[in-house]
């Protein structure tokens, strides 16, 4: 066969949402690739300027499907930042333990679609059954199941329902049991070793020039996780490692979203055991003050940044929003370039890709 | 009584009736045409005559059996997928036996689908792939015993078709050919992927799992499956051929391809692979044929290697056979929901590297023990 370009996308089993992967094949071997991303923009900055600072909470949490309790999050404590708010130390707790939570959904629904990518349709089902579990505590939680708008400007909307804390430590050890069931059916399987080892590799130096960050750049063997290396939040009081490994490779980004759930469940143990009394919400100001606030947070695909301006009145000046996705997919023909077809799946799998945060 | 003493019996009483016709024409009309008439009578009424009808009932008797067990496979594959993925499978539609009649309901709804072609697509072959397909399937399928009394005979005595497995296993490696024909004339890059990545794949499967039935053909000294059933009277070839009927096995995944070596239509990167252009019943019939070709699979392992229709007294020998086919299937079923796809090039890696030694391997015990005349 002669080279031909294809198109994987916009409609495409693998694209998980609404984007093109163009691919030059040379039989079945890649050798140029071409991401295009942007079918799914919907001027979520440029309609955050025309809603007052609270109506953007529900906008944010639009932004992702598979984690929008990051994103609006993100967005509270960027408005807090230039308002200047402290938030008191329960809406934190909540905020941290509702983050984690919603970490463990979002890579379990990574995995389910990684599972279905590689044809494992056991897995599939697996991973969104027990995903299930978490989205349930999110609805105890906050009321709703996919975007939650649950954090304020200056705290969270809701305290905890009764006997949440006991649903949740329920919730950490049936996830940690089922972790080594999973690891059972995908580490112990030879063909996902085969498809996954030495796959879709993402140098050092390639991951830090490109911009990319989360799983993908800890999968490369950069230990950066925003957590630890610019706290915020309550997150310098708890104890958890950012888990990163060396091999570049599918498996190590896997590896690194495996072993990052397990250390969500550590810290949702640890906010729900520190948890202190008091006040889950103070009311913030109407109107911003004139300047800036900034915001950055580790999503679970990557780092989030939230950036706003205000101008006196109660609405936004500007808002952007750096998606860590539209970043890492750049390196996508770093890393598909000399694999198969097959490999498509695997790697671009391997990147958590969320087109609604990407075209935002 | 075996199958062809009864479809023989029936086509002689259906001779018999249309001969009173013939011959009452004969002997009404004037001339020529009375003649040509008793002539008619005489030609029907010869053995040649009988024996090929009966041949063709007897086949529509076997396949209408075969297509009814596929019927049942699709429901199986459906229920177990659904005990493993943690839902019920199909429940709603005959829930009194199962959700049994979701398949003919997935049938009705396919058959009223427009078909469309797509206007660049090669017409002719865009419509002789599928048509190869499924009839090299089902030509596969008839030859295929349940017992000796039940499967396609020549002669009352019940012989069945001279060297039966050798023919089965060539229709059967018919369809890569007609799955690359089609992906070719489709006009569509994603099926002319799946279509290579099947001719690709036919090269890696297809030499061991025949050195695997030449193997089995040794040890029994016959071509056809009375032989090869009859010589596992004492025990069953998987035994002494542990190696060849795993190797077997690994090699019938590949050819009626399931997961994990489904690669001419893996979904997630090659949308719906080599079917992509397909709809309606055209579709429907490639996804019957694709679970008519694992009941092929799994009777072909049940003849060959576990002890065909053999089994107890009292339950009859063609219920034996359904349940080891069953059985092995079931094993198929279980296989492909539970691992990845392989990559295209790890298939030829572990066609050639590992299943083609081991078949070696497999036919060197084979040769060794017949040498030493324990079969």
């Amino acid at each position: 066969m002669a080279e031909m370009w294809i198109n994987m996308g916009p409609q495409h089993p693998m694209t998980h949402g609404l984007w093109n992967l163009r691919i030059k094949v040379d039989g079945e071997t890649i050798v140029d690739a071409e991401p295009e991303v942007g079918y799914l923009h919907r001027g979520i900055e440029k309609l955050a300027e025309g809603k007052t600072y609270p109506e953007v909470i529900p906008l944010a949490d639009r932004l992702c499907y598979g984690s929008s309790m990051t994103w609006s999050h993100l967005y509270c404590l960027t408005v807090e930042n230039l308002m200047g708010i402290e938030v008191p130390p329960r809406a934190e707790y909540l905020r941290v333990m509702a983050i984690e939570m919603q970490r463990i959904a979002s890579h379990l629904m990574w995995l389910a679609a990684y599972a279905v990518d590689l044809g494992l349709m056991t897995g599939f089902l697996y991973a969104m059954r027990d995903r299930e579990v978490f989205i349930d505590l999110l609805q105890a939680l906050t009321g709703s199941r996919l975007t939650y708008n649950y954090p304020r400007i200056g705290g969270v909307a809701h305290d905890m329902p009764p006997n949440f804390d006991r649903d949740a430590l329920r919730a950490c050890s049936y996830m940690e049991k089922r972790l080594k069931e999973y690891e059972d059916l995908y580490d112990g399987s030879k063909v996902f070793m085969l498809r996954n080892e030495g796959i879709g590799l993402l140098k050092k130096e390639d991951a830090m020039n490109l911009g990319v960050t989360g799983p993908p750049l800890r999968g490369s063997g950069v230990r950066y996780d925003l957590r630890k290396d610019m706290p915020y939040s309550i997150y310098p009081e708890l104890d958890f490692e950012p888990k990163w490994h060396t091999d570049c490779d599918c498996y190590a980004r896997y590896r690194v979203r495996m072993e990052e759930m397990y250390e969500s469940c550590k810290i949702i143990r640890q906010t729900i055991e520190k948890m202190p009394a008091g006040k889950w919400r103070v009311v913030p100001p109407r109107n911003a003050p004139e300047g800036t606030g900034i915001g950055r947070v580790e999503d679970p695909r990557g780092e989030g940044m939230m950036y706003v301006v205000g101008d006196g009145t109660d609405r936004p000046y500007r808002l952007k929003i750096r998606s860590p996705i539209f970043v890492t997919v750049s390196a996508a023909p770093k890393m598909l370039i000399g694999y198969k077809v097959a490999d498509v799946v695997a790697i671009m799998g391997s990147l958590d890709m969320c087109i609604g945060e990407t075209d935002r | 009584m075996n199958l062809f003493q009864f479809s023989y019996g029936i086509i002689h009483w259906l001779v018999d009736l249309f001969n009173n016709l013939w011959y009452w024409l004969g002997d009404v009309l004037p001339w020529r045409f009375g003649d040509f008439f008793t002539a008619v009578g005489d030609f029907s009424a010869s053995r040649e005559n009988i024996v090929f009808f009966t041949i063709l009932l007897e086949v529509l008797l076997v396949l209408i059996v075969a297509v009814i067990n596929v019927l049942n496979f699709i429901w199986i594959d459906r229920k177990f997928m659904g005990r493993m993925f943690d839902f019920y499978g199909p429940y709603y539609v005959g829930y009194r036996i199962g959700g049994w009649l979701q398949n003919i309901a997935d049938g009705i709804k396919l058959f009223v689908k427009e078909i469309i072609t797509p206007r660049k697509a090669d017409q002719l072959v865009f419509l002789l792939g599928p048509s190869i397909f499924v009839s090299s399937s089902f030509l596969a399928l008839s030859t295929i015993p349940l017992s000796p009394d039940f499967g396609v005979a020549t002669n009352e005595s019940g012989d069945g078709v001279p060297a039966g497995v050798l023919v089965a296993f060539a229709f059967f490696a018919i369809a890569p050919f007609s799955i690359l024909l089609t992906g070719w004339s489709s006009n569509n890059k994603y099926t002319l992927i799946g279509g290579m990545r099947s001719a690709a794949q036919m090269m890696s499967y297809e030499i061991p799992m025949l050195l695997c039935v030449a193997s089995v053909f040794l040890l029994s000294g016959s071509f056809g499956f009375e032989g090869v059933v009859g010589a596992q009277d004492d025990i069953w070839f998987a035994i002494p051929l542990a190696l060849g009927f795993v190797v077997f096995i690994a090699c019938l995944i590949a050819e009626v391809e399931v997961q994990p070596f489904d690669l001419p239509e893996a979904e997630a990167e090659l949308v719906e692979g080599w079917t992509t252009e397909m709809c309606g019943m055209r579709f429907g019939l490639f996804m019957m044929t694709t679970y008519l070709r694992s009941y092929i699979g799994g009777a072909l392992v049940t003849a060959l290697f576990l002890g065909g229709w053999h089994g107890p007294e009292p339950i009859p020998s063609e219920i034996w056979f359904l349940v080891k086919a069953y059985i092995v299937f079931v094993v198929i079923v279980w296989i492909r929901w539970s691992l990845p796809r392989v990559r295209v090039d790890q298939i030829l890696n572990i066609g050639w590297k590992r299943l083609l030694p081991l078949a070696v391997l497999n036919l060197l015990i084979a040769v060794a023990m017949k040498t030493a005349g324990w079969f």
